[in-house]
């Protein structure tokens, strides 16, 4: 890792970050197993990730998200749902989705479900709009894949539109127009925070940077350093579209456990259990144990290990990217409810505190 | 294939697509010392902001004007647009397909069906005024920039060149090489398949060994 060279990474990235750090965490609903390895219902694990968000806020947690999936081993399709259900047991933590598979919904009523969110939880409800990489929604709600770039971004611009509140005229090719509809509950202090999950399109970074919306660069494989050049960009396109600086995120899939050996050992046969199956569906080549640890290593995308790992690893490539937000998405189905639960209560009490003092011993020439 | 014009060596390179995959291409191209450019569908101008900071040194141009000046064009668009792309823009053209066709993934195109054609077949009968050469589609785009390794590596990675016409395909193969990986001709365009999504080197990062070895696994019958 590059931490320590004379021109910081952040600087690269186009000026240090002025947001405030922010460590969350996101799950997609994986389905649990229990200890014996058998699986549990798809309620039971949706209690659990209720569960598993209060906890989140008690180790001091700052961001909650649940991805929207559709299938068996994510059985998590109602997210908001268990997002208000957490909210209604926590103070302060933040609650959103990570990602609103958006391409396959109706603007106008995640706007209603998102803004309901922040009325119950008081103004800390986020959304994360994606197109989606799991492509399950698509054929449920009678959507062709064919369309998904134009059924996103018809939607993002109606999206971008309601959070301006008041009545919203609005017409588009793919749905309905709207005609000075006033579209209910109007928000309290202005719109929810909005991000763009972004996984490779520099398209999509100035596409969210037009609307305004924060940059959330979804990691999922490869080096995390490539993506340096889209929070460059993203700047840039704000400054050129005359807007204010806003906050970049990573989403990064990953594990905490005690030691090294003990997440990798309990992480890697889910993963290509997980993997395997979806390379199935998608035609890639399985992965190997190489490309696993490849992946587990500094050039790869999965934050996999003890709190110490993880928090070098998270620390090192906010630097690089110049985002001020990190969520680890945690969880993979089969693991059990206590490993996750251990995997959350360290996030909290270890690899924050950690990310926290690494990051500030490395901008303290500065203040 | 009639009147393409196959360069003994190529120095200008046009990429045509501005999504995923096309500014990691470009990028890796312009590190190899090759001429390039990027083009989408729309204006220029659109992506003089990208170019300048994803790409420095690619230069964002129409695409008609990309391709007219290019030695070999990338076609890395969506592969559902492909049916709207009038195959006049690239005749005469050596034209390297980097797209995919996965139905299940990407949603059905009809053009693309027929279970007897490798998808890379489809284009060349659609572009019959150009070469088509099937590479560049295999390594996943989030890979492409770091897996590159200098002639000789022992871990150097491996990339499939598929075509018909073996003078074209060798041409390609230099270019993979000059980018940083171990070119691996297939015979034909129809051998392309091994290349294709559900086959046995797709998505995977492979030595030229390997990915032989690969690909005489039985998994997958052409």
């Amino acid at each position: 890792m590059t931490a320590s060279t004379a021109e910081t990474p952040r600087e690269t990235a186009g000026g240090p970050t002025r947001f405030p750090l922010v460590l969350g965490l996101d799950t997609f609903g994986d389905h649990e197993h229990d200890a014996e390895d058998r699986p549990l219902s798809h309620a039971q694990t949706i209690r659990n990730v209720v569960e598993e968000g209060v906890l989140a806020e008690q180790v001091g947690v700052d961001f909650f998200g649940i991805g929207e999936h559709h299938t068996d081993d994510f059985p998590m399709p109602a997210a908001d749902l268990v997002l208000a259900a957490i909210a209604a047991r926590t103070k302060r933590i933040h609650v959103g989705s990570a990602v609103t598979v958006l391409s396959s919904d109706d603007p106008v009523r995640v706007f209603q479900r998102f803004s309901t969110l922040n009325a119950v939880s008081n103004g800390r409800a986020e959304v994360v709009l994606g197109r989606g990489s799991s492509i399950d929604s698509f054929p449920l709600f009678g959507y062709d894949l064919a369309n998904y770039e134009e059924l996103f971004e018809e939607k993002v611009n109606l999206f971008a539109e309601l959070l301006k509140g008041g009545p919203v005229t609005w017409q588009g090719n793919l749905r309905p127009s709207l005609n000075n509809q006033d579209v209910v509950p109007h928000t309290e202090a202005g719109p929810f925070r909005t991000w763009i999950g972004v996984g490779g399109s520099p398209q999509s970074v100035v596409r969210a940077a037009h609307y305004g919306f924060s940059l959330m660069l979804a990691i999922i494989g490869g080096s995390p350093a490539r993506f340096r050049p889209f929070s460059r960009l993203f700047l840039q396109a704000l400054e050129k579209f005359g807007r204010e600086p806003l906050p970049i995120g990573v989403h990064s899939p990953g594990h905490v456990a005690e030691t090294d050996e003990k997440a990798l050992e309990e992480f890697w046969p889910r993963w290509l259990h997980i993997i395997t199956k979806m390379s199935k569906v998608r035609g890639f080549a399985i992965p190997t144990l190489e490309s696993f640890r490849f992946e587990v290593g500094p050039q790869g995308a999965l934050f996999i290990g003890s709190p110490e790992t993880v928090a070098q690893k998270i620390a090192a490539n906010l630097k690089t990217l110049g985002a001020n937000r990190f969520d680890l998405k945690f969880g993979m189905p089969g693991l059990s409810p206590d490993s996750l639960m251990r995997n959350i209560e360290l996030y909290g009490t270890k690899v924050i505190p950690r990310v926290r003092e690494l990051l500030a011993e490395s901008t303290q020439p500065d203040a | 294939m009639s009147g393409s014009v196959i360069p003994s060596s190529v120095r200008r390179i046009a990429v045509l697509g501005a999504g995923h995959v096309g500014p990691v291409i470009a990028r890796i191209a312009l590190d190899a010392g090759f001429e390039v450019a990027i083009a989408t569908s729309g204006n220029p101008d659109n992506l003089e902001l990208i170019t300048q900071v994803v790409m420095p040194g690619v230069e964002a141009r129409w695409a008609a004007d990309a391709v007219r000046t290019a030695d070999l064009v990338v076609l890395s668009i969506p592969l559902h647009r492909f049916p709207a792309l009038d195959p006049a823009l690239l005749a005469g053209k050596l034209v390297v397909d980097a797209m995919n066709y996965w139905a299940p993934a990407d949603g059905v195109v009809a053009m693309f069906q027929d279970q007897r054609l490798s998808s890379s077949e489809v284009v060349q009968r659609r572009l019959t005024q150009s070469t088509v050469i099937k590479s560049l589609n295999q390594i996943a785009y989030q890979y492409l920039d770091d897996g590159r390794r200098p002639a000789g590596s022992l871990d150097r990675h491996a990339i499939g060149v598929a075509g018909d016409d073996s003078n074209a395909a060798n041409v390609v193969g230099e270019v993979i090489d000059r980018i940083g990986y171990d070119p691996v001709l297939l015979g034909s365009l129809k051998a392309g398949r091994i290349l294709q999504p559900g086959g046995p080197v797709f998505g995977a990062v492979l030595t030229r060994s390997e990915f032989e070895r690969a690909m005489h696994t039985p998994a997958v019958q052409s």
